[in-house]
């Protein structure tokens, strides 16, 4: 049990890690360099002159980018075992997991870990104003937890409590609110926050699903390999 | 003992893995997406941004 789930999260994480990896280096990490030139000062937005949309973003950076790659996988790697955690346990119920409904998995895994606090703290372009960063973490893991709880009872709730218990727990981070910062002070152009916000987004929800597959995937792969093993 | 169920039960070795796989997933996205120490948040900074993790 331990050695499935341990196999087939690192080979999923670091598969769909790789690729998130990627992905974030050609569409986000381009928005986010821009966006720290005005971070800096080195551009201003709304200055004396108008600026160009067009800045020299330099090219790849092996140390800074290198880093992002392993922490990229490290990351979908931590997701993965979470994941499979929950596939285990719905396979424990009846649930047949595979590499197809395991895209599925990945979309609820996007919702519950990218979508849901993004709903409401938007993915932060570099030099936006925000509350402290403590307070944003306890907010964020409560709404990872609720979201993934919430949408459990939605796939595995047989009546209408458990759903509107699904619906509660999916609500309830956002009508209570984020922290929030007490002044605007970011001085990013707004064209570059939302481009920013939506690539994150988009890059987490293609990493998800591929996530999602090659967990549903390498987990019924090493049961059967397991079965194949034990002597009957 | 001829046949074996499919659908498996939830023995002890079966909880405490699933407890470790489920510490070490939250105990990796908290290292890669949280600790505020300088050198880890150095390295992983681009990735915070660009995953929605709170940064800063």
């Amino acid at each position: 049990m331990l050695t499935r789930l341990l196999v087939s999260g690192l080979f999923a994480g670091a598969g769909a890690g790789l690729i998130a990896a990627l992905l974030q280096l050609f569409f986000v990490q381009p928005v986010l360099l821009h966006a720290e030139l005005y971070e800096s000062g080195a551009l201003v937005h709304f200055g004396a002159e108008a600026v160009s949309a067009h800045q020299d973003l330099g090219g790849f950076e092996p140390v800074r980018d290198g880093l992002s790659i392993v922490f990229t996988m490290l990351t979908y790697t931590g997701y993965a075992f979470i994941l499979l955690v929950g596939m285990a346990l719905a396979e424990m119920r009846g649930a047949n997991v595979n590499g197809r409904n395991g895209l599925l998995w990945g979309l609820a895994g996007f919702v519950a870990f990218h979508f849901a606090p993004g709903f409401t703290l938007a993915p932060e372009v570099p030099g936006v104003a925000a509350a402290d960063v403590a307070l944003r973490q306890v907010w964020w893991w409560a709404t990872v937890v609720t979201a993934g709880a919430g949408l459990w009872l939605i796939a595995f709730g047989r009546n209408w409590l458990a759903w509107g218990a699904a619906a509660v727990l999916l609500l309830a981070p956002h009508v209570v609110g984020a922290p929030e910062p007490d002044t605007f002070t970011g001085p990013v152009p707004t064209e570059i926050g939302a481009l920013f916000a939506s690539r994150a987004l988009g890059v987490g929800m293609a990493a998800w699903l591929l996530l999602g597959c090659f967990a549903g995937f390498f987990w019924q792969r090493e049961g059967a390999r397991d079965g194949a093993r034990q002597p009957a | 003992m001829t046949t074996q169920t499919v659908k498996s039960t939830l023995s002890a070795t079966k909880i405490v893995s699933l407890a470790f796989a489920a510490i070490l997933g939250v105990a990796i996205i908290s290292v890669t997406g949280h600790v505020q120490a300088g050198a880890l948040h150095d390295a992983a900074h681009d990735v915070r941004h660009a995953t929605g993790f709170p940064c800063h």
